[in-house]
Order: structure tokens, then sequence, then C-alpha cells
């Protein structure tokens, strides 16, 4: 594994005490601050205004099927790695209206929704969840038809990234080469340090709207030793994830298991429940529905994720195409490590483990890998 | 932070939205056979200009009710006008059935890849179709009539259910009394006055005039249908290379970007739905893929 290391120049040190001049900051820059917060027992990203509403102290505790968190001594804002839900919910909302028309006669008319211009500031973004963005923003807005409220919504983002430290229970992104540290795709990129009782952040800035912000807050020149310590956890936490994935040649070593028996040993576990593509933060199927309203002379198309684990999904007129639990489980697996690849010329995993944490009966995509590709 | 490469392609952003539905007027409406229709659509205003490649699709949405692909099934010569030419069977069609001329009806495309229409120069064609497949192979007829001198022997093989589910009858009768296309019918059941061949479509390839080695085949059915149709084909010596078939999946945008027609590695709205034979053989026998 190649050393992770902190850039020379430009990197500043940010103390906890002056994080709020971070926030106002990007408030008073006109952004919409959003970042994890405590709801439900879990972490979700929600919209923040002030530093004590991040998850002071707590830590989250991730297992296949199992998800606690736990009050540490430590005040960290950024102890608990990913959120439940990634932040995809952000740019390509869970449900949206595509348009509206309204009856004009015998015909109709198509009314275009306003475009989203809300300046968005996502606050403690992960490298995985980094990785992620960078893939919804080739499929969706880089192909040959783009996806406008995508695109709108994209454009006006500010990301701050969260170096991780402290690996998740089930991450496993040091084997798909998306993290622990963010190294593109960021304004900023933060590295939470407590060490003997002092609290800062080293500051990276990613790009000129960072550098620019960065000019704006309190901040000084890092000592060398700061810097080295902070190399060190960063280091450790990417030798410290237990699940790997061999993504050079899963794709390759997975796309001849197409008819492995081992699916079915999966089927038999998998409740098809799609948890698992709800979490993920690359899934990108939808599902639309025209409805009118009771007048009949209001229209409108809604649009809203969808899960390649239901039946309806391939349903042609006839039946469904993927019926058994096997073959759907088949389709979403091959789908994120092998067919991904060609499609998109990147894989689909970026090793971020939500899936593994939140399936209900904890089926692990890093061992139904291992188990469908190595030859005991 | 704005990517390079979300500014790099800042022309396709000021493409229209993809999603948005163009609504076009029913001029006219076929009754084709007792569940099968077709509809000539045209626009309110007079900007009418409809360009495909035979063997695209059009997303086609019934006001409030949904949207579902259909296949273009018109002359692509005549580019004033859309012509869909639809079997009721869900929702959408059953809704699209009920309409009247004068209706709406709204359009998004054309999407997809066609028939190839370059590659089958100087080569013998095998349109080989079954039921309503000869709607998505209608266009290619079409086409190469009009380019006649440019392609070798020309043999239409079509299968039917019953002699009543012969689809496009005038343009069929209209195409056996020329003396540069060898059509073959065949029916599933003989009824009535029948007399021409009964049995599968498929078994009509090993007695058709066309030579294999210089041949393009173009094949539009139920799958089932399909993958019979190239087993005869490889009989008769067509290489995988030479055959092309038009799938069928799911398809809620027609984009790429719903997931829903996925077909292992490829999407069916933009890499079908017209394949060659040899991209997905391996794929194409795969159950539940």
């Amino acid at each position: 594994m190649t050393e992770i290391t902190l850039p020379d120049k430009d990197v500043v040190v940010l103390e906890r005490k002056n994080f709020q001049g971070l926030l106002d900051a990007l408030s008073d820059s006109g952004y919409e601050l959003l970042g994890p917060i405590v709801r439900d027992s879990a972490i979700v990203y929600e919209r923040i205004h002030a530093v004590d509403e991040l998850p002071v102290g707590w830590v989250d505790v991730c297992e296949p099927g199992k998800y606690r968190l736990v009050k540490e001594k430590k005040k960290t804002l950024f102890g608990c790695t990913i959120g439940s839900q990634s932040w995809r919910r952000f740019l390509h909302p869970p449900t949206s209206k595509l348009w509206e028309a309204t009856r004009d006669g015998n015909g109709f008319k198509v009314i275009q929704p306003e475009p989203d211009q809300v300046k968005r500031a996502l606050i403690g973004v992960r490298s995985c969840d980094l990785a992620a963005l960078a893939i919804h923003d080739k499929i969706l807005s880089q192909g040959q038809y783009i996806d406008h409220s995508y695109q709108e919504r994209r454009r006006n983002l500010f990301v701050v990234a969260v170096n991780c430290v402290r690996p998740g229970g089930t991450c496993f992104c040091a084997s798909m080469k998306t993290g622990p540290k963010a190294t593109s795709g960021f304004d900023l990129a933060l590295t939470e340090m407590y060490v003997s009782n002092r609290h800062y952040f080293i500051v990276e800035p990613g790009s000129k709207a960072g550098k620019k912000l960065v000019d704006k807050l309190p901040v000084r020149q890092p000592k060398e030793s700061e810097i080295k310590a902070a190399q060190k956890e960063l280091n450790k936490a990417a030798s410290g994830m237990t699940r790997t994935i061999d993504s050079e040649h899963i794709g390759k070593l997975l796309n001849e298991k197409f008819d492995d028996p081992h699916w079915e040993a999966i089927a038999e576990r998998c409740l098809a429940c799609g948890n698992c593509t709800m979490v993920c933060p690359t899934c990108f199927c939808t599902n639309v529905e025209d409805s009118t309203d009771l007048t009949g002379q209001h229209a409108q198309r809604q649009r809203w994720w969808d899960s390649c684990f239901t039946v309806d999904y391939s349903y042609i007129h006839g039946g469904s195409i993927r019926t058994s639990v096997t073959s759907r489980y088949r389709q979403w697996m091959m789908h994120k490590l092998v067919y991904w690849q060609e499609q998109f010329g990147m894989s689909g995993c970026v090793g971020c483990g939500r899936c593994i944490t939140w399936c209900p009966v904890g089926i692990d995509i890093t061992e139904e890998a291992r188990q469908l590709t190595v030859k005991e | 932070m704005e990517t390079q490469q979300t500014s790099k392609h800042s022309d396709a952003a000021k493409q229209p939205d993809p999603m948005l539905v163009r609504p076009l007027q029913i001029h006219r409406i076929i009754k084709e056979l007792g569940d099968t229709f077709s509809l000539i659509l045209q626009p309110q205003d007079d900007d009418a200009d409809f360009p495909f490649q035979p063997g695209q699709f059009n997303m086609l949405y019934v006001y409030g009710v949904g949207e579902v692909p259909i296949s273009i099934s018109g002359d692509p010569a005549r580019r004033e006008t859309l012509v869909h030419t639809t079997r009721e069977v869900g929702t959408v069609t059953r809704a699209m059935r009920k309409l009247k001329v004068g209706d709406s009806l709204g359009v998004r495309g054309p999407y997809g890849k066609g028939w190839p229409v370059d590659k089958a120069e100087n080569q013998d064609i095998v349109l080989l179709t079954g039921g309503i497949g000869l709607a998505p192979l209608r266009p290619m007829i079409h086409y190469l009539l009009t380019r006649r001198e440019k392609y070798g022997r020309i043999v239409l093989l079509y299968g039917a259910r019953t002699p009543e589910d012969i689809l496009y009858r005038k343009d069929l009768e209209k195409w056996r009394s020329r003396f540069d296309l060898e059509m073959h019918l065949t029916v599933d059941h003989a009824t009535g006055a029948w007399r021409g061949n009964v049995g599968v479509v498929t078994s009509l390839v090993s007695r058709s005039p066309f030579d294999p080695q210089n041949c393009i085949a173009m094949v539009c059915g139920p799958e089932i249908m399909m993958r019979f149709a190239v087993m005869e084909l490889q009989k008769r010596g067509v290489a995988d290379d030479r055959i092309y078939i038009s799938m069928e999946r799911n398809m809620k945008c027609g984009i790429g970007l719903c997931g829903h027609c996925q077909l292992g590695p490829t999407f069916v709205c933009k890499d079908g739905p017209v394949y060659c034979y040899v991209d997905i053989k391996d794929i194409f026998t795969k159950r539940e893929m």
C-alpha cells in the first residue's frame, strides 16, 4: 500500500474553537449547510447551522447487519465515519417532480419546473462518498444525455471533505482505492486531530473556492510535527481496514461466475428488501409515475429511486425478466463490480460498506465476492 | 465544487431537458388487427420533421397515464409524420388505444441504435420476423426499397399466429407483387382459405435463396423465436457478425439514466435495441440476465 501524505503547500491549521467560523463563512457566502447529525440513533445528513449540531463525541459501531452509536470521552466532531444515508439524496433526490402538464383543448401543455438554484455546502464528505459523487457526475452529467436536475444541483455545490482517521467497521475503501484520504473532488479537506487534549483540523484546499474561503478564516501554518501526526493517523486508518475486495481483478473473475451455484446460497439469505440499493451512494436507478389530479386538468411526472431488487423493475408485457431473488442479487452485485466497468470505465462500488451494515441479514459483499472468486 | 468535466460538457447542458415530452396530434388511426393499431402523428404547429434511423424507437406518453417505448414503424423518407404501431398489452397501450383523432400524445426520441443500413449495402438481406415484430422492420423495408439498387437479394420471412394475425396486409401484398423482393409467409395455425405455409417462421430459413457468406440478417420477434432464428441462420452458415436482433426491456427514460433496461453490461435503450449478435451472444442465452 502506498504511503498517504499531505501536500507540502497550502495546508493550514484551524483550531477547534474556530470551527464555527468555517460554517459561518460558508453561510455568509450564501450556502445552505448540510452535515451529519444524530437522529433516531443514527447519523443522518441534514441542514445544520452550528457546530454543536454535529455528532460531538459520538462514534459509530458498524458490523454486518448492525449499527450502534457510542458516546466517547473525546469530543470529536467527525468521530463517526459515514451516515446511514449517502449524500446522493441532495443531488439526485429520492423523489422529484420532473414536469407538469395542463390540459389544452384536446391536447396538453408541458411545464418545466423552475431550476434548483440553492447553493449547498456538504460538510464532512468522506473520500468514498467523493468517489461516489464523481461516479454520478460521470453517469448523470457527462454522457450523451444529461440529467438536468442533477446538473443544476451539482453546479452550486461546495464540498468540505473529512479524511478518515478511523475506519468504520464495515469499510473497505483502501482496497477500492477510494480512501481513506480525499485526493480530489473537494473544495476543502479536513483531517481532524485530537491529540494530548489538543483538538484542531489540518485544512487542505482543493479548489480556488476552497482557497478563497480559507483566506477568510483565522488559520495558521502547521508545524511539521502536526503534519506528521496527521499522516500517521491516515496511514493507520488505511491499514486498519479488515475487509477487502481485489478491485483490480474482481471484474474479470466475477464475470465468469454468472452460473455459479453460490448465487443460490446468497439468495437463501437475501430478503430482496432493497436496503443495499437505498443506502448505496452510487445506485442511480429511478422509476417514473405519471398521474393526474381529480379534475384531469393537471398531470405530472414524478420520479423516484428504484431498486433492482423489486420484481417490477424488469417487468415487460408477459412478465418480469428477473423473477428469482438469485437473479436480482446477482444483477445488483455484477452491475456494481463487473458491468459498471464496461459501462462507465470505473467500479460501481466505492467501498463505503453501507450495504453490509444496513443489510438486515448481514450479507457482506466483500465476503460473497471472495466466496465466488477465490478457489479453496 | 464544480468539476472540470462538468463544465467541459456545457454544450450538452444547453440541450433541452431530454425528459420533457413534445405533444403531437393524432392525425389518423389505423386499426391493424384486433388488438393492434397504428397512430399517425403530426405536430400541432407546422414544424414537422422527424428524422430517424430504421429500428429506432420513441417514448410515447399518454396524458396522465404513463410512457412506453414504441418502435417507429413508418417510412423514414416521409419525415413529416411519425407512425407507431402498437399492440394493446398494458395500462399505457390500453389507454393509447382509446385516444381519438385530434387527441395529443407526448413524444420523446428517437432513441437507440437502429438496423445496420450501411453495413447491409451490396449484401443479400434476410428479414426474419414474427407477429408485431414486423413493425420495427417496416421502416427498414421501406429504406431498402427506396435504395433498391444498393442491395442484393431481399428475402422477407414473416410468421403470424393465424392468417388473421398477419400485420400490414396491404404492404405485404404490394411487396409480394414486386419482382425484386422475395417474400415467404407462414402461420402457426391455418384457418379458412389459407393455402400457404404452416409452421414456425424459422423453418423457412433453410429453403430461402440468399448467400449466407454475403448477407445481413435482421431478426425481430419474441426472444424465443430470435433464439431459434439465430440457430437456423448459423446452420445456413451465416456468421454471427452478420446477424442483427432487436431486443426489448423495461424502459423508464430511454436515454441510459434510469437503469431499467440493462442487459448485462449494455443498456438496451442506447446500445440497442438493435444489436449485432456477435456482441451479445454470451449474454443473449443467459436466463434472467
